[in-house]
């Protein structure tokens, strides 16, 4: 019997578990997932928990139900891998042995990892909504909020869903007119990058848009740690942006088991072939999702286009056979933009986001660096899909690899 | 790909005016590029591009401002004092290496 660990219950681990059961011999296969709790959480609904429009309840559902009957689900904390004996062992003792190991624990806020992010204001006046407490928190924080210097802030790159700290911004902008605040507040936006996006013409129509709604952009802004006394966050060159409510994405890192298993990079991303997903160290380890140290942006959409690509491999992989497929980095993500309203991104390694229509050329429906009413539509429209269809890993009408089908060239864009 | 001439050698750039070719640096070219950007080279910015450049072919891709300084061991506060502003644009253009990859 061979055994297939999965080791994270998310969205990559439960897309590829529910794929490989039905192609994995019930017979010569024996698959586990490991996760440390039961419960799985819709995290794009977390955008929208601050503004009230989800609750806890619409976010989580119990992670058994995703999983398929014949996967065993162990709940869990991972200690180590130990590669050699080719073992998972959970800190609780229990030891499961792999001959292939998929690593999908994703990446995890980290707001210890700066000085002073947890100190006295920490859910007081610092909130961050990438967990669903601190969303949560977060909402009660603005149901309050009367005014004042808010400051939105990414800690370091790269994080998951790199545009929700922009969509946060464009939704309290709206927040804030609808409820006759936005006289009262000055709104900061503050990143470590260079532009409003890592992407230049995406980072350009972004920026502008931000400067539409009168947002200030402080760029290049490495925080060194958050003062508790004087509240403001203070940068490694003593940039101070003081602040009443700061809503931060910390630092996301990889899983610390990752680290301990000589399996990562500085930020616990288990290092692999950006093709194949296959570890650059062990041939038996794979890493999907956000856990990998892939320089495409992390995020579901990412997850579920590598995870087509790898089945595939795995399947070739266990054969013997070497893997023909390779990854592109695909990626698409609706943009929030606030009063209704949301653009869409598709892109991948090589091709930064660039207008037209997706997914069908000309046609669309959805307009792809454009404001529409559809794309924010499309966004809320995308929960129901995730849970029904993604997440069981079942197919999606999209093709898997980004097409320059329906897009205009960058050449195009710039030389009108 | 195109050439510029620096220190009257022709040496292979991007747009940016970044080395493309890791074995066209030299350390006299490191002292031309930093004026370029303002930076009067000295022995502590040499440690710091040493690092990078002995990194660079171990990893295959230019260490992040994060890996200088934990793998490195030069504290951030210093990257930002030696290359003030954009440490991690900076560094890698006098190390004539590739800007890292500026996350996505």
């Amino acid at each position: 019997m061979n055994h297939l660990v999965v080791l994270g219950a998310g969205t990559a681990g439960t897309m590829v578990v529910n794929k490989l059961a039905r192609e994995l011999e019930l017979g010569q296969w024996d698959i586990t997932v490991v996760d440390q709790d039961l419960e799985h959480h819709y995290q794009p609904g977390y955008l929208f928990v601050p503004f009230g429009t989800y609750t806890r309840g619409d976010v989580v559902r119990p992670r058994r139900d995703y999983i398929p009957d014949r996967v065993h689900f162990v709940v869990g904390e991972v200690d180590v891998i130990d590669t050699e004996a080719r073992e998972v062992r959970l800190t609780a003792g229990r030891a499961l042995p792999y001959d292939q190991l998929v690593i999908a624990t994703g990446t995890t806020p980290r707001p210890d990892q700066t000085e002073g992010m947890l100190g006295k204001l920490w859910r007081d006046r610092v909130f961050d909504f990438y967990t669903l407490d601190g969303a949560v928190a977060l909402n009660e924080a603005l149901n309050r909020f009367d005014g004042g210097r808010l400051v939105v802030h990414v800690t370091e790159m790269p994080i998951k869903c790199p545009v929700a700290p922009l969509e946060f911004t464009f939704l309290v902008e709206s927040m804030l007119r609808e409820r006759g605040l936005r006289e009262r507040t000055e709104l900061v936006y503050v990143t470590p990058l260079d532009g409003a996006f890592t992407k230049p013409v995406a980072s350009k129509l972004l920026g502008d848009k931000l400067a539409e709604h009168g947002v200030i952009v402080e760029t290049d802004f490495m925080i060194e740690h958050v003062d508790n006394d004087d509240p403001a966050i203070v940068s490694y060159d003593e940039r101070r942006i003081p602040f009443d409510l700061l809503v931060t994405v910390p630092l996301n890192m990889g899983a610390d088991f990752v680290g301990r298993s000589g399996l990562g990079d500085e930020l616990n991303y288990v290092r692999v072939d950006q093709s194949t997903l296959q570890s650059v160290d062990h041939d038996n380890i794979f890493a999907i999702g956000d856990a990998s140290n892939i320089p495409a942006s992390k995020a579901g959409s990412v997850a579920h286009f590598a995870a087509e690509v790898f089945v595939d491999n795995f399947l070739d992989h266990i054969q013997g056979k070497p893997m023909r497929h390779a990854f592109d980095g695909h990626a698409n993500c609706f943009v929030e933009t606030g009063d209704g309203r949301g653009m869409l991104i598709d892109f991948n390694y090589d091709t930064q986001p660039l207008p037209g229509r997706y997914p069908i050329p000309g046609v669309g429906p959805f307009k792809l660096l454009e404001e529409s009413r559809l794309n924010h539509l499309g966004k809320l429209a995308f929960k129901p899909i995730y849970w029904n269809v993604l997440l069981r890993g079942r197919p999606v009408p999209l093709p898997t690899r980004m097409t320059m089908a329906g897009k205009i060239s960058e050449e195009d864009v710039l030389t009108p | 790909m195109p050439l510029a001439t620096i220190d009257s050698r022709e040496i292979h750039v991007d747009d940016e005016g970044f080395l493309t070719v890791y074995e066209e640096w030299t350390p006299g070219l490191a002292k031309i590029l930093a004026a370029n950007i303002g930076i009067e080279l000295t022995d502590e910015h040499l440690a710091v591009i040493t690092f990078l450049r002995d990194d660079y072919p171990e990893q295959g891709q230019t260490a992040t401002l994060r890996r200088v300084t934990n793998a490195g061991g030069f504290p951030t506060k210093q990257l930002f004092q030696l290359f003030p502003k954009k440490p991690a644009k900076k560094m890698a253009y006098v190390a004539g290496l590739p800007k890292p990859v500026g996350c996505v």
